[in-house]
């Protein structure tokens, strides 16, 4: 019963992105095939071009077709380069999933166990200083811009201490600067929030209850306390996720990564609508499911949230 | 200005004023060096003309970064004023809809709010078109589901708050309460998010110039100064450095102001006491001689909390196979006693004197003998529950982590004590977690977990207070019951006089951290402290007077750091004498007074 809510509103949201990229080409002042091929462009050109991609019938009849089209998979082609633009997006796509699936994967190891290491050190007012230490980087690490960290890195151990490549992906060295630049605000952002629930936990009855019973503090906190604060962390981590699609973009124009923010970034400074609307929805896809998934995974780890969910 | 006593908060002060001065007089003091062409020193780093370098058309990036301070805060001031136009009344919709349409709006909220801001901020630029524009319109947009969203949260907090339900009953409308009663108390945290989210802006914008796609040549903000010098990164860094640091140092005052100030407004003061945890042990504590020996034995016990003390000398000690019952109101000391008693006084609280577990102190036994001969049961049973785990292998932990059980051994023990606790189909609800307990199972559970091991005492703390009154007998029996079958010895810590007379043979009575009687639960009606007196006369039972007001006690009990020298009961005590405010009386004889009732 969950689920199906969970299945329906993801659909209906699904829906509400392809409807917006359709919309996005008729939103667009003026008229975009115009916008791309540029004034000098001949009028022909651009009526045959217009008639090319159907934009000349009436919209209904188009949004019908472009419907058909992106339940097929046909994203329609590139304005400039004339390629399939779902043949671009399948391209450039797996560098961006490697690069998030890293750094998320390395948000959580490092945000998780530090998160209850602080909680346990600060826990009831002691190790203030540590506290405020921790609240202190975190909390200006997690509104430090990405790019601002990768500009940073670069000149650091790129080009003065010439550690390691300054751009491009080639091996698992070129992952290290664009991973920590997109990992570094998620990751302290999650440490604190990790921190803030084992705090409250560490607090409970059944955690003195625990130590009642004089359970070992290894088996304290990964056995009673963790599974009741991932709930909270993989929520927001689902968010992050999102977040850190987000800051994909910025880290792979920075990086120079062949991925698909680089992509999108140019298709939209190039006016290249097609290949911007295809990106677009690729993204907010990509993002919709990400919190489906986490919705689903939520509810099936924590047993509290099934029936509070059906309310 | 308490608030400002934090250090980001004061970081975030002193960042977000030099920009804003340098917002205001930048394009003055130095607009005319940022636009002055030097074909003969284009593309230079550093040099003493020129700290930072210049750029393609020789101009200096200094002077460029200084004075495109303005046009950065002020596009980031725009588009904060978008999301605040569109955010917060798109938030306060639904409190004025009725309700199926505000279940509309907010689920629209929640599904945006799912979205990266950036790709947002993107889809609108891309609409409105690169440019400052649509720059300003993207990352203002961006934003507004976040904000109203937590619009949203905070106005449905004040809507279920008791004044807006009078307002209603009062006849005024929907959109009146809004404007009248729940805009105006939800306007500090909003303002405290909109100043962060003037950062937040400003970060954005720079973002979407450094990716091309915001402010355009012949202007230029800090973004649009980074997209230019990005590319000499491995030449000349301090030509990135400039641009990239303005914006940074900016985006993150705003950012840092704003939520500190937003998160010391929601902070309530934090009122735990400071010390150092530490368990100070009196000399000589060897077994104490004397025929039958106790199971447990308090000598002297004091718990402090820095300068406050709430238990203070506190000595009895229990019988094996016996059940001592410890009264008092709240606040006199009992359920610290209890914590101490299980050695689990939490930081920063320190323990004085001595607390023998069958004769040894506590802090001898190894943390096995402590998990298996003592066991404890707290006040609230949903609570006391991990709601993570099943209820069976709650219990099975005792056995495999202390008494070297398998698995398997362990959970066939978990579901016999589950069974002798009379939890139906003990099997099954082994499997179960706790919210599919009700709260008396739950207790028996809490119970069954203290007998997985050969407990000698069960330190129960206020063990029904949570429960229903018929849910409450039924717990105490069974306590009672273990307390028979297994020779347990007890400690019921109660507030309530009538249940612990009831099951325990002896009663303890506390007072502002003190013991003040002790005495067989069969002599309460002829307790001798004027304290228990007063107690037996105000809990009513059967045979109380219907007719007669039920006696209260006059006054009420000391705080722990307020405790006067003499007897700490002096102050609400008929009988007290002169004596009884200058000297504290010891307990003697089972009753701690100097003028005690006849007996």
């Amino acid at each position: 019963m969950f689920l199906l809510r969970r299945a329906i509103r993801f659909a209906l949201s699904l829906v509400l992105v392809v409807l917006a990229s359709f919309a996005m080409l008729h939103l667009i002042p003026g008229d975009p095939v115009r916008a791309a091929l540029g004034p000098t462009a001949p009028r022909e050109a651009v009526e045959q071009r217009r008639a090319e991609l159907g934009l000349d019938r009436p919209w209904p009849e188009q949004l019908k077709t472009y419907l058909g089209k992106v339940a097929t998979g046909d994203f329609g082609e590139s304005f400039l380069s004339r390629q399939p633009a779902g043949q671009v997006i399948a391209d450039r796509l797996p560098a961006t999933v490697q690069l998030v699936a890293v750094t998320m994967a390395l948000a959580l190891l490092v945000a998780v166990p530090l998160g209850m290491a602080m909680a346990a050190r600060t826990h009831g007012g002691r190790g203030r200083r540590t506290e405020l230490a921790f609240t202190s980087v975190t909390g200006g690490l997690s509104v430090v811009p990405e790019f601002l960290l990768a500009v940073g890195m670069i000149a650091l151990f790129g080009v003065t201490l010439r550690w390691l490549p300054v751009a491009g992906k080639d091996g698992a060295a070129s992952f290290v600067m664009p991973v920590l630049a997109l990992a570094a605000g998620p990751a302290a952002l999650l440490a604190r929030l990790v921190r803030v629930e084992t705090l409250r936990e560490l607090s409970s009855d059944y955690v003195r209850l625990a130590r009642a019973k004089r359970v070992p503090a290894v088996r304290l906190y990964l056995r009673h306390l963790l599974p009741n604060t991932l709930t909270a962390a993989l929520t927001t981590g689902g968010l992050l996720l999102s977040s850190l699609l987000g800051g994909s973009v910025v880290v792979e124009y920075v990086f120079q990564w062949p991925g698909l923010g680089g992509t999108t970034v140019e298709a939209i400074a190039g006016k290249d609508y097609a290949l911007a609307q295809a990106a677009i929805l690729v993204y907010g896809a990509i993002s919709l499911t990400v919190v489906f998934a986490v919705d689903v995974a939520l509810g099936l780890l924590d047993p509290r949230s099934r029936p509070r969910m059906l309310g | 200005m308490r608030r400002m006593r934090s250090p980001s908060a004061l970081a975030g002060l002193v960042l977000v004023l030099a920009t804003l001065v340098l917002a205001v007089v930048g394009p003055w003091l130095w607009g005319e060096e940022a636009a002055r062409f030097d074909p003969l020193h284009i593309l230079e780093g550093h040099s003493a003309d020129h700290p930072l370098g210049t750029d393609d058309g020789g101009r200096d990036l200094l002077a460029r970064t200084l004075a495109a301070t303005r046009q950065s805060v002020w596009l980031a001031l725009l588009a904060t004023c978008v999301t605040t136009a569109v955010g917060i009344p798109l938030g306060a919709l639904p409190s004025v809809l009725g309700p199926r349409a505000a279940r509309l709006v907010s689920g629209l909220i929640d599904s945006l709010v799912a979205f990266p801001v950036l790709l947002l901020a993107m889809f609108a630029a891309l609409i409105a078109g690169a440019g400052a524009r649509g720059a300003v319109v993207g990352i203002g947009v961006a934003a507004v589901p976040g904000l109203a969203r937590l619009t949203r949260t905070l106005a449905d907090t004040v809507a279920s708050s008791d004044y807006v339900a009078a307002a209603r009953m009062l006849g005024a409308g929907r959109t009146a309460v809004l404007l009248r009663h729940v805009l105006p108390n939800i306007a500090e945290p909003l303002i405290l998010t909109v100043t962060a989210n003037l950062g937040y802006s400003l970060l954005g914008l720079a973002t979407l110039s450094l990716l091309g796609l915001g402010v355009q040549p012949p202007d230029y903000d800090w973004g649009r100064l980074l997209h230019d010098t990005l590319p000499r990164v491995y030449v000349d860094p301090e030509a990135v450095a400039g641009p990239a640091l303005a914006v940074a140092a900016a985006g993150i005052g705003f950012a840092l102001l704003g939520e500190s100030l937003a998160r010391a407004a929601a902070r309530t003061p934090d009122a735990v006491p400071r010390g150092e945890s530490r368990t100070v042990l009196p000399p000589g504590c060897g077994p104490l001689p004397g025929a039958p020996e106790p199971v447990l034995e308090v000598r002297d016990l004091s718990v402090s909390f820095g300068g406050t003390t709430p238990v203070r000398g506190v000595s009895f000690s229990v019988a094996p196979g016996e059940l001592v019952g410890l009264v008092g109101e709240s606040g006199s000391g009992k359920s610290l006693t209890a914590l101490a008693v299980g050695g689990l006084v939490p930081y920063p609280g320190t323990v004085s004197g001595r607390v023998l577990l069958g004769g040894r102190p506590l802090e001898e036994l190894s943390r096995r003998e402590l998990g298996t001969r003592l066991a404890m049961v707290f006040q609230d049973p949903m609570a006391a529950l991990n709601p993570a785990l099943r209820v069976g292998s709650q219990l099975a932990e005792v056995a495999t982590v202390h008494l070297g059980a398998s698995r398997k051994e362990a959970w066939r023990r978990a579901v016999d004590r589950l069974g002798r606790v009379r939890i139906p189909d003990p099997e099954a609800n082994a499997r179960r977690y706790p919210h599919e307990f009700s709260g008396g199972m739950r207790q028996r559970a809490v119970i069954a977990m203290g007998l997985m091991g050969e407990p000698e005492l069960i330190v129960a703390d206020e063990p029904t207070t949570a429960l229903d009154v018929t849910v409450q007998k039924r717990v105490l029996e069974l306590l009672a019951e273990v307390n028979e079958t297994t020779g347990a010895a007890g400690l019921l810590i109660s507030h309530d006089l009538a249940v612990v007379s009831l099951y325990c043979r002896r009663v303890l009575v506390m007072y502002a951290g003190r013991i003040v009687e002790e005495l067989p639960s069969s002599q309460l009606r002829r307790a001798r402290h004027p304290y228990t007196r007063a107690l037996v006369a105000s809990s009513p039972d059967l045979s109380t007077d219907r007719s007669l007001p039920l006696a209260t006690i006059p006054g009420r009990q000391p705080e722990p750091a307020e405790v006067p020298g003499g007897c700490a009961f002096a102050p609400r005590c008929a009988r007290a004498l002169e004596r009884c405010r200058a000297d504290r009386p010891e307990l003697e004889d089972g009753v701690a007074c100097w003028n005690p009732e006849d007996a």
